[in-house]
């Protein structure tokens, strides 16, 4: 063989295993999971959040979805009642959507007429309903961590929030650490 | 697998997921796949478009064998092997 093939042979072998190390780290830093902040809470962005969600879910990828600002809205419980909230407080959760069937949508919404209308729809073309999507994530145990820092700011208390069995409380670190470890990261 | 194949194959596990569109025919797979064993074949009925393309991709990731989808008339029957 050729001295200069020979060596060019050489070269490309080191690549090839450069490359392989490079894999190997890629590979075992980042597992098959799904990391997503959850900011929206209008019912459009709620329902593609729980779509993919779900839909990862599927697939065997584990999934955390870090809820925050105005979202939050959407995993309050309408029947579970607080008290001992400041007026700033009060105001918020008057303003705020009573939980996830009564969220807007983030165009069309024509005075809560929109909502009522995709709902429709969603029911004709047989797609699952908001209670259905959070039903099966908590069978799928898709985890949801809600910001602390937002609960604190918007006067929200845990005691309204849904029942759900994988639900936690977290800061920043929580999801950049989650985030970090995700193949996939998404903000809605 | 062309048609004819399809139609003669024999089927270990039926998943009837037309009451629900994506991603409820995925989730609906999902849950039937342990059911069966390696090697043998599950049939997944769905009258949504995108699942016809998802199930390829599903079955992709988890290494199992697409083998075609037969067009019935208003949905689809997707085949696939474990």
């Amino acid at each position: 063989m050729e001295p200069d093939i020979e060596q060019k042979i050489k070269e490309m072998q080191s690549q090839i295993s450069e490359l392989q190390g490079r894999v190997t780290d890629i590979e075992g830093t980042h597992k098959d999971q799904l990391a997503m902040i959850v900011m929206s809470g209008d019912m459009d962005k709620i329902l593609a959040t729980m779509v993919v969600a779900v839909g990862a879910a599927a697939m065997d990828t584990e999934v955390k979805l870090f809820f925050t600002f105005w979202s939050i809205a959407a995993l309050r419980d309408p029947k579970k009642k607080v008290t001992g909230k400041s007026s700033i407080a009060k105001m918020f959760g008057r303003m705020l959507p009573a939980g996830r069937n009564n969220l807007k949508l983030s165009k069309m919404n024509m005075g809560g007429y929109g909502p009522k209308m995709i709902k429709k729809l969603m029911k004709k073309q047989k797609v699952f309903s908001l209670d259905e999507f959070f039903e099966q994530a908590a069978e799928l145990d898709i985890e949801i961590v809600i910001c602390e820092m937002s609960m604190d700011l918007m006067g929200f208390k845990k005691e309204e929030i849904i029942d759900y069995p994988n639900l936690g409380y977290g800061g920043v670190a929580t999801f950049l650490a989650d985030a970090n470890e995700s193949r996939i990261q998404l903000f809605i | 697998m062309n048609d004819e194949e399809l139609k003669a194959i024999e089927v270990a596990k039926s998943v009837d997921a037309r009451g629900t569109s994506c991603p409820g025919p995925l989730l609906a797979a999902k849950k039937a796949i342990g059911q069966i064993d390696k090697g043998q074949v599950m049939e997944v009925l769905s009258a949504d478009e995108g699942t016809r393309k998802d199930i390829p991709k599903w079955c992709n990731k988890k290494g199992f064998e697409y083998l075609g989808t037969l067009e019935e008339s208003g949905f689809y029957k997707i085949f696939l092997r474990k």
